[in-house]
């Protein structure tokens, strides 16, 4: 019936002189799970947070829904009027590395916060909402504690709960586990796998290729700024047929699918 | 040596001192209130890439917190005659002077907390939906109210102090009145000592609240 729920068109991205992304053309299915690994510095990050415009594109277009992002001016140039960018925000759920945790607000406050801020919804709803999506997440008793209390998984876990909370359409996860303990990780991928179960659209930049394995309905090679290639987890991680990324394979070893 | 302490002329005249009091704090709130909020704005500037907003805000802070507070007060009330040919009155000129200096140094307090602040947090509150202003209310600004509450604090009681200075314009705050009297009736010493300690009395509770804040909010750490 309708296009894919996220489209992205000729995007480039520069720093001052720095070319990172080189024209990415790409698009996403309802219900599609997306990894994308690669290199430190190749741009991983870069391409998530163009997607939500934390970063602003060079060039090139990002489609939401059939819906294109952003407005052109007579002239042809594009801008991105500040109401639409948080519409876009809203629906696109973004996880961080950092978890970046509001610190002064409680867990509960934390995925209140959005809801109540941002979706206008009276406390009590926002509330019910907050402790449905905290158990979602097995922090239920975690309510009322501080962010500083909690151990890096709990906190990455509240985190998701916040993303969660908005009901957004798709989730982009930034390297959710690689600050985290080793012992702490397990926990949080459970959830992102649950995740998964539920058939929900997610993007996943991520150094764990085991998980990605399972996780992905497709891998993306990100390399020199393209997507270098592109295929199912079978195709790009066990068969993969770019030299560029056989050796990237080979240098991280053993991964146990 | 046969000099009398006897505070009964302060209590006698304590209707020329409330006078005052209500002055000073005409002057102390409003200042302290305008000056935050123009500091805050400034502040905003001061963080803009843009060199054209950027420099200037940083002249106007420099310009404030490198010349006597004294010297301001005097020349906003001299100042604009020369220049505009309108007088203000010395009230409106001190109040100017005190609001514009308040604003000057807390836009350097704003800005050092909102750098402090770590950029993730206004991203995390960008991605699920907020607008700068909404992220800057509800992530950013208490984490740097609560950064910069022991600087703001001092800052208040700068102020509160520096509002005596208006004296010298003829505002009729607490120190002119004050000194009114001690000139009226060679008793300076009592006079004084009162003075200082209705400051005291003034400024005391807000470091109490302040301090009692500062725990409330550490709650979190
Ligand atoms: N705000 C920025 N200003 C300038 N350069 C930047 C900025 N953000 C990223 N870069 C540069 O862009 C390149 C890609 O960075 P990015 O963070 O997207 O890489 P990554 O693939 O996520 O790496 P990692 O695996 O280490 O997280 C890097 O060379 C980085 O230095
Ligand atoms: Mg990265």
């Amino acid at each position: 019936m309708s296009g894919p729920l996220l489209e992205v068109t000729g995007l480039h991205k520069s720093f001052e002189k720095h070319h990172v992304l080189k024209g990415i053309d790409f698009s996403v299915e309802r219900g599609e799970r997306v990894a994308i690994i690669g290199g430190s510095g190749s741009g991983k990050s870069t391409f998530l947070r163009c997607l939500n415009f934390m970063e602003t594109l060079s060039k090139g277009t990002i489609t939401l829904d059939g819906q294109r992002i952003g407005t052109t001016g007579s002239n042809g140039t594009i801008t991105y009027p500040e109401r639409q960018l948080c519409d876009v925000r809203e629906r696109l759920g973004m996880v961080f590395q950092q978890f970046n945790l509001f610190p002064h607000m409680t867990v509960l406050q934390n995925v209140m916060e959005g809801l109540v801020t941002v979706k206008k919804l009276s406390k009590e709803r926002a509330r019910d909402i907050a402790i449905r999506e905290l158990a979602k997440v097995g922090l239920a008793e975690k309510h009322d504690a501080w962010p500083s209390r909690l151990s890096g998984g709990q906190q990455q876990r509240v985190a998701i709960a916040r993303a969660l909370s908005m009901e957004p359409e798709v989730l982009l996860f930034d390297e959710p586990t690689s600050s985290l303990d080793p012992e702490l990780v397990g926990e949080v991928l459970r959830v992102i796998r649950d995740l998964a179960d539920e058939g929900r659209t997610m993007l996943l930049v991520t150094h764990e290729l085991g998980f990605a394995y399972h996780f992905a309905t497709k891998v993306i090679f990100l390399a020199d700024g393209v997507f270098h290639e592109v295929g199912t987890p079978d195709e790009v991680l066990k068969n993969p047929k770019q030299a560029k990324t056989q050796e990237f394979l080979r240098r991280f070893g053993e991964f146990a699918f | 040596m046969n000099y009398t302490i006897d505070f009964s002329l302060v209590t006698d005249n304590w209707i020329v001192l409330w006078r005052g009091v209500v002055v000073t704090l005409q002057l102390w709130i409003p200042a302290i209130v305008l000056g935050l909020t123009g500091g805050f704005f400034i502040a905003q500037l001061r963080l803009s890439k843009r060199r054209l907003l950027s420099a200037p805000s940083l002249v106007y802070v420099e310009l404030f917190r490198d010349t006597p507070v004294l010297i301001q007060l005097i020349w906003f009330f001299y100042a604009f005659p020369a220049l505009i040919g309108t007088q203000l009155s010395p009230f409106v000129a001190a109040l100017m002077a005190l609001a514009l200096n308040t604003s000057a140094y807390s836009a350097e307090l704003f800005r050092g907390g909102i750098t402090s602040i770590h950029r993730g947090q206004m991203e995390a509150a960008k991605a699920i939906g907020m607008s700068q202003a909404q992220a800057m209310r509800r992530v950013i600004l208490p984490q740097v109210i609560k950064r910069m509450l022991p600087a703001l604090t001092n800052r208040v009681i700068e102020v509160a102090k520096m509002s005596s200075l208006a004296s010298v314009l003829s505002v009729h705050e607490l120190m002119y009145q004050g000194r009114l009297l001690s000139a009226t009736y060679y008793r300076p010493f009592e006079i004084l000592t009162a003075v200082a300690f209705i400051y005291f009395m003034l400024i005391y509770p807000g470091t109490f609240l302040a301090g009692r804040l500062e725990k409330h909010l550490a709650r979190s750490n």
